[in-house]
C-alpha cells in the first residue's frame, strides 16, 4: 500500500513554523516513514511544477504556514488547495494573518515608499521600485505583485482546519499528528486543531484578584511579581482574549501573553474582546482620568491585534 | 462617494438601553417631538451590554455612525453598566481612528427616561454631524460578505440571532 501524502509549504512567515515542525525532535522520524513527503521548499528538492504535476487531490495532507501576503503566495495557496485532500492553516500566520498582518496598518505605497526611498540605510538615486513584469536583453522577467493587503489563507481559499500558534507548540503537533497517523477521526471541518477549548488564562498558574486598575505597564517598566496574574499588576497580558492550548508559556517566564494562539473559542474578534475586558478593570469613573489611563497603553491596536489583524472584522487600515 | 453630502441620508444604529434611554425616546416619541429619523434604535438592557464588536459589526454591515445610550452616571440600573461602556467607549474611539474611521461616528450620550427631548435634540446634532463626515463607505473587501466554507462564516459572524438584529437595525 501506498503511504499517505505529506506537503508542506510556507507563504509569507518567518520560518518558525518549519522549525516547529522539527522542533517535534525524533517524532519526525515516525512523520517521515508514515508519509511521503511530496512537496517541502524548505527542507527538500521540489519544483512548483512538480506540484503542478499531481493529480488533483492527490496530496493527503498539507500544512500551510504563512499569510498571503503576494501572487505567489495565493497562486500557490489556490494550487495546493487543488492538489490536497486536506489543507491546514498551520501557524499563526496562515490562521490569523500574525506579524506581517500588521502591515495591513499602512499600504503597500506606503511600505514601498519607506523600503526602497525614506528608510536611512536605503540608497537609491535613481528611485528604482519593483516591477512586476522588466525586459531584459534575455527576455521578459516576472516576480510576484505586492499586495496592498494581507490575508489569511481562509480568506483566499477554503481551508479544512487551523492550527494557530506563533509557532504552533510541538506537544500539540505531536497531538495532532499521532491523530492522524493513528487514522482517528478528525473534528468536524473548519474546526480549530492542536489547541485548547478555554482562555489562556485557564492553564496560567498565577493567581487572581478581584482588578481594579489605574496604572498600565510596559514589561520593561516594572519587574513583575512571580505568582501574581500579571494583569493585575497592571500588564496587559492578552490571556483573557486568547485561546488556550500553548500552556501558558510566556506567563511561566514573567512575560504577559502575546495573544499568538487567536481569538478565544466563539470569540469573532480578539481585539475587541480585550477591549471589552480591560474595560471593565479600569478603576475610573471620569472620563478624563479614563483617557489619562488610556494613554498609558502604548500601540493598542499593535497590542490587541498582534496576531489577529487580517483576522479581526475590519481586517486593515480604512483610506479615505 | 457621494460628493453632494446634503443628499446623503446617514445609516445610524442606536443601541439604548432598556431603563434610560430608549424610554427617553420613547417620550420623544409619545410627545410628538421632531427629530431626525435617521436613528434606528436597538434596544438592550444596558449600555455595559454593548460589546465593542456589536458597534464594528454595525459599521461593517453599513452604519455610517452608532450612539450608544444609557443612564446618567450613577443611576444605572445594573449600578455601573454604564461605567464599562463609558470605558469601552473611549477606547474603540482610539482603536477606530488607528482603522482610518474617524471616531465622531462612534457618540455614547446619557439620556434618562424623562429627557425625550434630550433624545430628539442628540437625534437630530448627530445625524447632523454624521452627514457633514459623509458615507462611512469601508473597503470592499471589509464590508461584511461570504468568505470559503459555510462553516467559516457561521464561525465569522455573532450568533446568528444577534446578527440579524444588527441587520435589521442598519437596512431599516
Amino acid at each position: 500500500m501506498s503511504k499517505p501524502k505529506l506537503a508542506l509549504y510556507w507563504a509569507a512567515s518567518c520560518g518558525g513554523c518549519e522549525i516547529a515542525v522539527l522542533d517535534i525532535e525524533e517524532k519526525i522520524l515516525d512523520v517521515a516513514s508514515f508519509f511521503d513527503i511530496v512537496f517541502w521548499p524548505c527542507a527538500m528538492d521540489f519544483k512548483y511544477k512538480d506540484v503542478e504535476a499531481m493529480p488533483e487531490k492527490s496530496i493527503d495532507l498539507c500544512l500551510f504556514n504563512g499569510a498571503i501576503r503576494t501572487s505567489e503566495n495565493e497562486a500557490m495557496a489556490r494550487l495546493l488547495r487543488e492538489k490536497s485532500k486536506v489543507l491546514v492553516a498551520f501557524g499563526s500566520c496562515a490562521a490569523e494573518g500574525c506579524i506581517p498582518g500588521l502591515a495591513n496598518l499602512t499600504t503597500r505605497e506606503e511600505i514601498f515608499q519607506w523600503v526602497y526611498s525614506e528608510s536611512p540605510s536605503t540608497v537609491n538615486t535613481d528611485t528604482v521600485r519593483p516591477r512586476t513584469h522588466v525586459s531584459v536583453p534575455e527576455g521578459e522577467l516576472e516576480i510576484p505583485e505586492f499586495y496592498d493587503t494581507v490575508r489569511t489563507l481562509a480568506q483566499v481559499v477554503p481551508v479544512d482546519y487551523s492550527i494557530p500558534g506563533c509557532p504552533p507548540q510541538a506537544p500539540q503537533i505531536i497531538a495532532v499528528m499521532s491523530l492522524i497517523m493513528q487514522g482517528k477521526e478528525l473534528p468536524p471541518p473548519g474546526s480549530v486543531i492542536g489547541a485548547g477549548e478555554k482562555t489562556c488564562c485557564d492553564e496560567c498558574p498565577r493567581v487572581r484578584k478581584e482588578k481594579r486598575l489605574k496604572r498600565f505597564y510596559r514589561p520593561l517598566e516594572i519587574e513583575p511579581k512571580q505568582d501574581e496574574c500579571l494583569l493585575d499588576q497592571g500588564i496587559i497580558c492578552m490571556g483573557p482574549a486568547t485561546r488556550s492550548g500553548c500552556g501558558a508559556l510566556c506567563v511561566k517566564a514573567n512575560m504577559p501573553c502575546r495573544g499568538c494562539y487567536g481569538p478565544a473559542p466563539n470569540v469573532v474578534d480578539q481585539g475587541m474582546k480585550m477591549i471589552s475586558a480591560l474595560s471593565s478593570v479600569i478603576d475610573s469613573q471620569d472620563p478624563g482620568e479614563i483617557n489619562r489611563i488610556l494613554d498609558q497603553i502604548a500601540d493598542p491596536v499593535g497590542t490587541f491585534y498582534r496576531f489577529s489583524l487580517p483576522d479581526s472584522m475590519l481586517r486593515r487600515k480604512q483610506l479615505r | 462617494m457621494k460628493t453632494n453630502h446634503e443628499e446623503f441620508e446617514p445609516r445610524i444604529v442606536g443601541f439604548l438601553c432598556n431603563w434610560c434611554a430608549y424610554s427617553g425616546a420613547d417620550l420623544a416619541g409619545v410627545s410628538r417631538l421632531k427629530s431626525a429619523p435617521n436613528i434606528r434604535i436597538i434596544r438592550v438592557m444596558c449600555s455595559g451590554r454593548v460589546d465593542p464588536s456589536f458597534i464594528v459589526r454595525a459599521f461593517q454591515l453599513g452604519a455610517d455612525g452608532v450612539l450608544v445610550a444609557g443612564c446618567h452616571p450613577g443611576d444605572c440600573h445594573y449600578q455601573e453598566g454604564n461605567f464599562k461602556a463609558l470605558r469601552r467607549i473611549l477606547m474603540l474611539k482610539r482603536i477606530l481612528a488607528e482603522f482610518g474611521i474617524d471616531e465622531r461616528r462612534l457618540r455614547l450620550e446619557w439620556i434618562s427616561a424623562s429627557e425625550g427631548e434630550k433624545f430628539a435634540r442628540v437625534s437630530t446634532e448627530f445625524t447632523e454631524e454624521v452627514r457633514r463626515l459623509g458615507p462611512l463607505e469601508l473597503r470592499a473587501d471589509v464590508i461584511l460578505q461570504p468568505l470559503g466554507t459555510e462553516q467559516e462564516n457561521e464561525a465569522y459572524q455573532l450568533s446568528p440571532g444577534l446578527n440579524g438584529t444588527i441587520q435589521q437595525g442598519v437596512a431599516l
